[in-house]
């Protein structure tokens, strides 16, 4: 059960980053369906920056790992930035062109890695040292028990997760910036007769979205696969993206509420490869086990159900979600 | 002037109110040949193996068009994507955006294996095919129907709502196979009963059907939507909700018929896909058609003839770039995927140029006329040809206009 919990919390950070930069993006008045590709995108930044390191230093590693997923990420954000806010292009046509480009870039940049130092074509195991340092934990950890190993086990990540989580949170709801980015995503010409301005304000936030979203990405090859990158990564990587725009429905567009929502969608994932431990007695066939995957994909669509029926205004997304701002439209 | 400092903007953005057909063909052409220019520098700086820049269109082009095989298949391939983009379009016209192609490709390939499946050879293959055709167009056309449902009753978020379906209905089509085959491997190997009628084991044989198919289904989705009053009451809720209340419209019967069509067109790819071509399912039998589907049905602007070219484009991409995989010794196919990402952005990054014009401040539009002289000049030679090209479209659209009535 400790395991469990323990395995849960390690993918849920990724959920956690991959939503909080979605929320970030959305609340400036931009679906941007091109998450799932910006977060491959980082997981390949990532790895390069890992493969500069080149096992000389931990520390190195992990910093190179992160400059490069936030660059990457960021470069794809700039991307989608310049075509929806600038060139005003509809938002889902061009979040979807990014992910089919994101996904894309991922798989070739990581099966070129592996080509180099893959073993006979498989998987590569990236940087030892690098390695060491992502999973490192605090030392009396081990000596807590099972509490400490939940609370204090992880990775440093991790934790930075949360509090970017924590920190999206405060200043959405309780800062002049956070009013000011609400009332861009609900009504954004009015927000520039107030003075605010729109573009300045998308263009942050969407990149600032997207450099979260890409340490997400980062975070699976190097905290989840424990620096090993295989050929699927960037499928992998790309699933786990949608289901973290579902969380952003899930979670009502709270930063708040997606810690503990990607913690249930961390458990839910990894539910299936548990189920011979919680049910030791029952065999489940091949086939039934990948029924279990199922089941997020069922909450979230129950969820958008029950928001949409309930209809109360503040459980809903933005108001101007998907709609281009021209100044001059009125 | 009350500030001295005060200046005006470097540039300001303006709505194009009327732009010749020429400059619409120009703009795209030109983003087409700057996406095809940055994909070849992409590819031949990262290649190990050469370097040729002339040689990346070179294998492109003998890539589709060497061998009949390769030929054939680029038709077919153009004739899938057309095929789930004209699917996406009587929704995406009515502004649904059923983002869940692929899921419904998938739904479709289900039917039509589940009754390959369990009633091969106990039935006569015709019958099986009808019942292969009614199995596919039923699957999708319900996953379809069940957001559209949901939006006209309770405005759920259709475009999340058909995402989420694109995963269950992968997964579903993964437990089938695991169901069937239990060695493991996932897989599927291909069925012998049930599989439609080719014209022999040719490449012309087998994808000249379905090829005619998708053309014949395009030409009849055009007219449903021109000419009949569905397509009339599905353009009007589209245009305003509560205009087509006013007018007496059930809003919710036309959503849902509509939706159920568009799903069950894509039910119709899938039927093709398992039924005719692969003989069996897998969970990516999609190939990502239902993205790209929209991506080629909101470039087009639901124009059937410029969508049969983006089609024969992207497909074009999609099977030079394997040659190109080959001759330039990379081993991802994805590489096709980074390269229609980037030609897609400029694609999408060129309609804004349709319909807005940039208008520079008086002293830096001396510098922008100075940069631009030769593109200008370029333009102007060109203008004529692309003016033919543009009024030659149109002209068949107003042909169809005229001869329908």
């Amino acid at each position: 059960m400790v395991e469990f919990v323990f395995q849960a919390i390690s993918i849920a950070v990724i959920f956690l980053l991959g939503c909080v930069g979605e929320i970030l993006t959305e609340k400036a008045g931009h679906l941007n369906l091109g998450i799932p590709g910006i977060m491959c995108v980082g997981a390949a930044g990532g790895v390069l920056g890992v493969v500069i390191a080149n096992n000389v230093n931990g520390f190195l590693s992990i910093l190179l790992a992160v400059v490069f997923a936030i660059i990457f990420a960021s470069i794809a954000g700039l991307i989608y930035a310049f075509l929806t806010v600038s060139l005003r292009c509809n938002q889902n046509v061009t979040g979807l062109a990014l992910t089919i480009f994101g996904n894309g870039f991922a798989s070739v940049f990581v099966n070129s890695v592996i080509k180099i130092q893959g073993i006979n074509g498989h998987g590569a195991m990236l940087s030892l040292a690098g390695n060491k340092f992502f999973m490192a934990h605090l030392p009396f950890a081990d000596k807590l028990g099972d509490f400490g190993k939940l609370v204090f086990g992880h990775g440093v990540l991790v934790y930075v997760a949360i509090a970017i989580a924590i920190a999206a949170a405060i200043i959405l709801s309780f800062t002049r910036i956070g009013l000011n980015l609400r009332s861009v995503g609900e009504s954004p010409a009015t927000a520039d007769a107030a003075g605010i301005n729109v573009t300045k304000y998308k263009y942050v936030f969407i990149l600032l979205g997207s450099a979260i979203a890409g340490l997400g990405g980062l975070l699976y090859p190097m905290q989840l696969m424990a620096g090993t990158v295989g050929s699927t990564m960037s499928s992998t990587v790309e699933g786990i993206g949608w289901l973290c725009v579902a969380l952003v429905i899930f979670t009502l567009w709270k930063p708040a509420l997606a810690v503990p929502g990607s913690i249930i969608f961390g458990a839910l994932y990894i539910f299936p490869t548990f189920l011979s431990k919680f049910f030791p007695d029952a065999t489940f066939t091949f086939a039934a086990k990948k029924l279990f995957d199922l089941i997020p994909y069922i909450a979230t669509i129950i969820v958008l159900i029950i928001t949409s029926i309930m209809g109360k205004k503040e459980n809903l997304g933005p108001a101007s979600l998907g709609v281009s701002y021209f100044r001059e439209d009125r | 002037m009350a500030r001295e400092n005060h200046k005006e903007p470097l540039f300001h953005i303006v709505k194009r109110m009327n732009i010749s057909e020429g400059a619409k063909v120009g703009i795209r052409v030109l983003s087409i040949v700057i996406g095809l220019l940055i994909a070849a520098i992409f590819v031949i700086s990262l290649s190990s193996e050469s370097h040729n820049f002339f040689g990346f269109f070179g294998s492109m082009v003998s890539g589709v068009f060497s061998t009949p095989r390769k030929l054939w298949r680029f038709l077919l391939e153009a004739a899938l994507l057309l095929g789930v983009s004209i699917a996406l379009v009587p929704a995406f016209k009515m502004r649904f955006w059923n983002l869940g192609g692929n899921g419904q490709i998938l739904m479709g390939c289900l039917g039509t294996c589940m009754v390959m499946f369990y009633l091969g050879g106990k039935l006569p293959d015709p019958v099986l095919w009808i019942l292969m055709f009614i199995a596919a167009v039923l699957f999708a056309g319900v996953w379809a129907v069940i957001p559209a449902i949901f939006k006209s009753f309770f405005r759920t978020n259709e475009s999340l709502f058909t995402l989420m379906l694109n995963y269950i209905a992968s997964i579903l089509v993964g437990y089938f196979i695991a169901f069937w085959y239990t060695n493991g491997t996932g897989a599927m190997d291909p069925l012998t009963d049930g599989r439609l009628p080719t014209l022999g084991s040719s490449p012309f044989g087998k994808y000249f059907l379905p090829i005619v198919l998708f053309v014949f289904v395009t030409v009849a989705i055009y007219l449903y939507l021109r000419y009949s009053k569905h397509g009339y009451e599905l353009s009007v809720v589209g245009e305003s909700e509560n205009t087509a209340r006013y007018i007496g419209l059930n809003v919710k019967v036309v959503t849902i018929r509509t939706v159920a069509l568009s799903g069950a067109l894509c039910g119709l790819v899938g039927f093709i896909l398992s039924g005719g071509i692969n003989y069996m399912m897998s969970t990516t039998m999609d190939g990502n058609m239902g993205f790209t589907g929209i991506m080629v049905a909101w470039l087009s602007q639901f124009s059937p003839i410029i969508m049969v070219f983006i089609s024969l484009f992207i497909a074009f991409v999609t099977n030079g770039m394997a040659q190109v995989n080959e001759d330039f010794g990379f081993t991802d196919e994805n590489l096709s995927a980074v390269i229609r990402g980037i030609i897609f952005f400029l694609l999408i990054a060129s309609e804004f140029f349709v319909s807005y014009k940039i208008i520079w401040r008086e002293d830096a539009q001396k510098v922008v006329d100075k940069i631009a002289f030769p593109f200008v000049w370029i333009g102007k030679k060109l203008n004529p040809v692309f003016e033919k090209i543009g009024s030659f479209f149109k002209g068949i659209s107003l042909k169809a206009r005229k001869g329908g009535k």
